[in-house]
């Protein structure tokens, strides 16, 4: 390279620094903490309950029951609520959830009643939780006798995950290539046997992870377990399904709201929202690397 | 009864799509163990008649058909066909090889699994047989569990035609199999073709003139919906009576 055009180069680099707009400069940079502003306040979340949670974080804070009027001790009860709640739900909700999407997708015809019947899962997905709550409560807890229980409480979480549930399963269904059906058939299998054998079988992962990541956000509610499932205390973890629990939101909500010793509950409220952000975060995490896993192992 | 020397009689037969009739009033007769090519240019109806032949255009709603389609004498456009029966004696290959995400073994088990064979011998001997028929055993005999979408695609093709052969069909429809295909695994499918042809009948439409040239007894060639010529291939190829089959198979149009 000659001396001249380096220095038509250096000359080049020169000009385009000057030709720096202060407007468009302003606008990117405004852009862009926007942009991270979510990133930004879940962090600032992280790291206020971390900071404070942290120390009371312990072996025995998982696995003792709260002693002392909730003031010591762990919240091993509370864990365990929570965990079978979300099991819990997710037995019931994934069968529903999945026949519901088989018939949307490969059994309606378009009409009427696909049409209601779309227009009530769209619908019951924008329902406030807490009226999903009270209907709990009229119905499971009262009309079918099962009180203030587990069962009650994972059915709840269940009716108000079904619409997220049907959607992700109704995608990975569709996500299923036309070809492998049409080589069902033409093997001579009916249409059951090529949803059972072949289309459910190849949409399974994709229906797994719908059903975590939905479970994982109903997990943290509070308003649904709060008159079907969740109780101020029980001694020890629930031993059978006809039990009222402690779980994990509605625990950080008692100890912050009706506590007698709210001063003294406050390192423990802290502990019960960390392990909950990070229980959620784990089957969020899961999910997500269910998810890659499935498309990189996917080969059409 | 005699050896019926027809498999598909096809009389008037006329397929519609909404109001588009995609094949009109098609007369064909289908010999057994014979390889009947159907040839003709994109969208001349050749692979919507192949497909009415085991009735997977049912699978698209709009489809409506007119005329009669005998298989051995029986009319399989009436209500009371057993689809599900018709598609186990009538087999299908498709254009893109699509095995199952599966191995290969449970690829050629699907269609005897889902007619209730459960017993592990009988399984094996069936997906061994149908395998050495596809002339693929060879080759894959040591990775049966392997995943059938792990083999190269004139592999892959053949292991689909060993799942269809699983099903001792009579009939085996091929829909343009080796357009997905390099030359040399054409070449191993049209000699599996003749092979098979012994045993099975079959019809192939291609888009490939010279390959139906190559493995076919006789040639139907369509346009824009209509059978133009149908006959013996050599006659096809050597003596067209029809014009535009001559200005076909000559490549000035297709």
């Amino acid at each position: 390279m000659t001396q001249g055009t380096e220095g038509m180069q250096k000359a080049f680099h020169l000009t385009r620094k000057k030709r720096f707009n202060l407007k468009q400069g302003f606008f990117l940079s405004l852009i862009r903490t926007f942009g991270f502003a979510g990133a930004i306040t879940l962090f600032i979340i992280l790291f206020f309950v971390a900071y404070n949670g942290i120390s009371v974080l312990s072996w025995e804070f998982i696995t003792q029951s709260p002693t002392e009027g909730m003031t010591k001790g762990g919240i091993l009860p509370v864990i365990v609520g929570t965990i079978l709640l979300t099991i819990l739900c997710m037995i019931a909700v994934i069968p529903v959830g999945v026949i519901t999407a088989i018939f949307l997708s490969e059994y309606s015809r378009p009409g009427l009643v696909l049409n209601i019947v779309m227009m009530s899962i769209y619908t019951l997905s924008g329902v406030p939780s807490v009226v999903f709550g009270l209907f709990g409560l009229a119905v499971l807890v009262v009309a079918f006798k099962l009180g203030m229980s587990l069962l009650a409480g994972a059915l709840t979480l269940a009716i108000m995950v079904l619409p997220y549930i049907i959607s992700t399963s109704e995608e990975a269904i569709k996500a299923v290539p036309f070809s492998f059906k049409e080589a069902s058939l033409a093997c001579g299998a009916t249409k059951w046997q090529t949803i059972r054998k072949v289309v459910l079988p190849t949409a399974m992962p994709g229906i797994l992870t719908g059903a975590i990541l939905g479970t994982a956000k109903v997990s943290g509610e509070t308003a649904p377990i709060m008159f079907t499932a969740a109780a101020f205390f029980t001694p020890g973890v629930p031993k059978s399904l006809f039990e009222p629990i402690m779980a994990l939101p509605y625990h950080i909500y008692v100890l912050a709201t009706a506590g007698t010793h709210i001063e003294e509950t406050r390192p423990i409220q802290y502990g019960t929202a960390l392990t909950l952000i990070v229980l959620v975060l784990g089957m969020n995490l899961l999910g997500i690397i269910l998810r890659s896993r499935q498309r990189k192992k996917r080969a059409w | 009864m005699v050896e019926e020397r027809y498999i598909f009689e096809i009389k008037d037969f006329s397929i519609y799509y909404g109001d588009f009739m995609a094949v009109k009033n098609i007369t064909l007769n289908i010999e057994s163990n014979k390889i009947t090519a159907i040839i003709g240019p994109s969208g001349c109806g050749k692979s919507t008649l192949l497909r009415s032949l085991n009735r997977m255009n049912d699978l698209i709603i709009i489809s409506h058909v007119e005329g009669h389609v005998l298989y051995r004498g029986t009319d399989i456009y009436q209500h009371d066909t057993d689809v599900i029966e018709l598609r186990k004696r009538v087999g299908m290959v498709f254009q893109k090889p699509n095995p199952f995400p599966s191995s290969v073994y449970e690829n050629v088990a699907y269609g005897p699994r889902i007619r209730g064979i459960k017993k592990k011998f009988q399984l094996d001997e069936i997906v061994e047989n149908a395998l050495v028929r596809a002339d693929l055993w060879k080759e894959v005999k040591d990775k049966l569990n392997e995943s059938g979408m792990s083999l190269s695609g004139g592999q892959m093709q053949r292991l689909c035609i060993a799942r269809s052969l699983a099903q001792e069909p009579e009939v085996l429809l091929f829909d343009e199999p080796t357009s997905a295909l390099d030359p040399i695994s054409t070449a191993n499918i049209e000699n599996l073709l003749q092979e098979l042809q012994k045993t099975v009948t079959i019809v192939i439409v291609t888009h490939n003139m010279q390959q139906a040239a190559r493995i076919s007894n006789c040639t139907a060639f369509m346009y824009l919906g209509e059978m133009v010529e149908f006959g013996l291939t050599d006659n096809i190829f050597v003596n067209p009576q029809n014009k535009l089959t001559e200005e076909y198979i000559t490549g000035r149009f297709g």
